[in-house]
């Protein structure tokens, strides 16, 4: 099972154990060895002259009949969220790369726009309205899903890995028996197989995997929010909206949503954030935010925070960006004494204008800024706060 | 009250680096740990089992070597330990993966509460307990901040969302995944480590738990990696020049084309 050395052929010629990018293959005593953890990606499969390595091939029936390209639009309290329209975008270029159709799925209760989902790119919105659904009960969300996906055979299922997201829909997945990526930052078409090619990071953002799901179907994939930018609505774009019952007998919930409060302690969202000033380590001590929020202040600005200070208690896990925080993708991200790990690089690299500020020189956050100044947070944060201020009229 | 909590082994991955000459992961140096989340969740289960009575049972697929986190559950309160191992275990993405944990966790039969972390920091999808959840045909909710209230056949928990948290309630037994804000797990105790010295950690195979074999493993995954790559950083940074009072001015110019 899984991967095998045919020790008759393997010369143990090494060339197999460099390409390996997790380093468990290596000769020892002349033939190669494959040591616990292998995933089976097959780069050495390929470095083999000697067709000495085998992976199982394993005979999966292709199921038929599957088409189009579906997302799930998500919405809060009747407000769509960004991310329906960003899948939107990218579901349109992988529906046109597959000549078939994009269609929404809304689910909720007065959702506002949901007829402007076309301009976006839906050819079909399948738009459920039932009081019901105004809450997130997951289990008609599951059932519901469940059920359109059934009756309508999409080849691609797209949603936001947002927690309602991450929640619900491996429970459609695992319904439906299918395969699920999780949190993918690209998606293509395989031009020779039609295939949805799903990358993803993984080893907390260390390495990057190129996922299929072969023969099951829909190929289901989330997206966190702000991988991908929405495009511009399509003023004469047209689409079919189809109104589709709830039906209250077929679905009961086993959970019940008692309460949901509010967390108020963010001035300005990170999430929809233009301008984000996060503040890491090099801060020292919980008080000295205070310096990274002026600056915020000044620009309008939401307040982030790579790990360290969250796992401190320095500041709210709501204002983490990163790997376990919020994936973010501002116009202007301004990271002061994050020395830049690659989990927190993971939650901001796709920034359009990255400032860095840090002590040290060799820190990896200047690798993905802009603009760098290697120096005392503590002297640049004030000074540039100030320079602000004074050409904003501030003072 | 009887809870069963789903723990992984992965490298401890903030340590990982890739070696610039093979462009691979240096692994050695690195050791194996329990995935950080699972710890919460591994404490949750301990700390519902002190309030409710009953016993916490882990359990792991993986390979053999596996026993030693499990070993380690022990330490830090967990009554019993099973590891789920096999050959036919092999590339299981999520689906065969949580096919694999509720065929083990319908053997064990008696139980009230899973729990999962909310995801690994190696696969890092938080898959697994949902999907779990659905194949035992229970109620699930993940990102679980707090356990408000616990009884026979009855929870209400908190969940975190990204607007605020919902308070939410359901029957047992149900499936939860957990976040670090949930607790902050004991370190194990004198009287755990003996316990774990001796413990019998039992190793259930594909056949002892029912596995139909084209459901696990790499026949059983309806997903499959077929590339991996490192992330390649193009990226040219400008470092700015001169006095900080200089760089400063610079970027603010910089700043003002773009705000």
């Amino acid at each position: 099972m899984g991967i095998q050395i045919d020790l008759e052929k393997c010369n143990g010629c090494g060339s197999c154990e460099p390409v390996c990018p997790f380093g468990l293959i290596e000769v020892v005593d002349e033939k190669a060895e494959v040591k616990e953890g292998c995933n089976l990606c097959g780069a050495c499969v390929e470095a083999c002259d000697e067709d000495a390595i085998i992976i199982e091939e394993v005979e999966q029936e292709v199921s038929e009949g599957f088409q189009g390209v579906w997302v799930f639009a998500e919405q809060r309290d009747g407000k769509l969220k960004s991310v329906s329209y960003e899948l939107l975008s990218e579901g349109r270029k992988l529906a046109d790369k597959l000549g078939t159709e994009v269609c929404a799925v809304c689910l909720g209760h007065n959702v506002e726009e949901a007829e402007g989902l076309v301009a976006y790119g839906a050819d079909k919105v399948y738009l459920m309205d039932d009081p019901v659904l105004a809450d997130h009960e997951e289990d008609y969300y599951t059932g519901v899903l469940v059920d359109l996906i059934r009756k309508h055979k999409p080849e691609i299922v797209l949603a936001g890995a947002t927690a309602m997201g991450r929640s619900f829909i491996p429970r459609v997945a695992s319904i439906i028996h299918t395969g699920l990526t999780a949190d993918c930052t690209g998606l293509d078409i395989d031009p020779a197989s039609k295939l949805l090619l799903q990358t993803r990071p993984t080893f907390g953002g260390n390495v990057m995997a190129t996922i299929l799901c072969q023969a099951r179907r829909p190929q289901m994939a989330t997206v966190r929010p702000h991988v991908f930018k929405k495009t511009a609505p399509g003023a004469g774009r047209r689409g079919e909206i189809i109104k589709v019952n709830f039906d209250k007998e077929a679905i009961t919930s086993r959970t019940k949503l008692l309460d949901f409060v509010e967390d108020l302690t963010e001035k300005v969202k990170l999430d929809d954030a233009e301008i984000i000033v996060s503040g890491g380590r090099g801060l020292g001590k919980p008080d000295n935010f205070q310096l990274i929020a002026e600056l915020a202040e000044a620009l309008g600005a939401a307040l982030g925070s790579s790990r360290p200070p969250v796992d401190d208690g320095w500041i709210p896990y709501s204002h983490q960006v990163g790997q376990t925080g919020k994936t973010v993708c501002p116009k202007l991200y301004i990271a002061c004494g994050i020395s830049g790990a690659v989990q927190h690089l993971a939650g901001m690299q796709t920034s359009d204008v990255i400032v860095a500020i840090n002590e040290d020189p060799s820190a990896p956050i200047f690798e993905v800024a802009t603009y760098g100044i290697v120096g005392d947070l503590f002297e640049v944060v004030p000074m540039l706060t100030n320079k602000l201020r004074k050409s904003r009229g501030l003072t | 009250m009887n809870i069963v909590v789903c723990i992984k082994q992965v490298p401890g991955t903030t340590e990982i680096k890739i070696d610039p000459q093979t462009n691979t992961l240096v692994r050695e140096g690195v050791e194996s740990i329990i995935n950080p989340f699972d710890g919460y969740a591994l404490e949750e289960a301990v700390r519902l089992r002190e309030r409710c009575g009953g016993k916490v049972i882990a359990i792991s697929m993986g390979p053999p070597q596996a026993e030693e986190a499990l070993r380690e559950t022990i330490s830090l309160g967990a009554d019993e330990a099973i590891l789920l191992s096999d050959r036919a275990f092999a590339g299981s993405d999520t689906w065969a993966t949580s096919y694999v944990l509720s065929k083990a966790i319908a053997k064990i039969a008696d139980y009230d509460v899973i729990i999962c972390g909310r995801q690994t920091l190696d696969g890092d999808t938080g898959q697994v307990g949902p999907e779990l959840s659905e194949m035992l045909r229970i109620p699930f909710v993940a990102y679980v901040s707090k356990v408000n209230e616990i009884r026979d056949g009855y929870m209400k928990v908190q969940r975190m969302v990204e607007e605020g948290y919902e308070v939410i309630e359901m029957a047992l037994p149900a499936v939860i995944t957990v976040v670090k804000e949930i607790n902050v797990p004991r370190l194990p105790s004198l009287r755990g480590s003996m316990k774990a010295k001796t413990a019998q950690i039992p190793v259930w195979s594909a056949e002892d738990i029912g596995v139909e074999r084209n459901n696990a493993g790499l026949a059983g995954s309806p997903t499959r990696v077929v590339k991996i790559f490192f992330p390649q950083r193009t990226h040219k940074s400008e470092l700015l020049q001169g006095s900080l009072e200089e760089q400063v001015g610079q970027l603010l110019e910089k700043l003002e084309e773009i705000i």
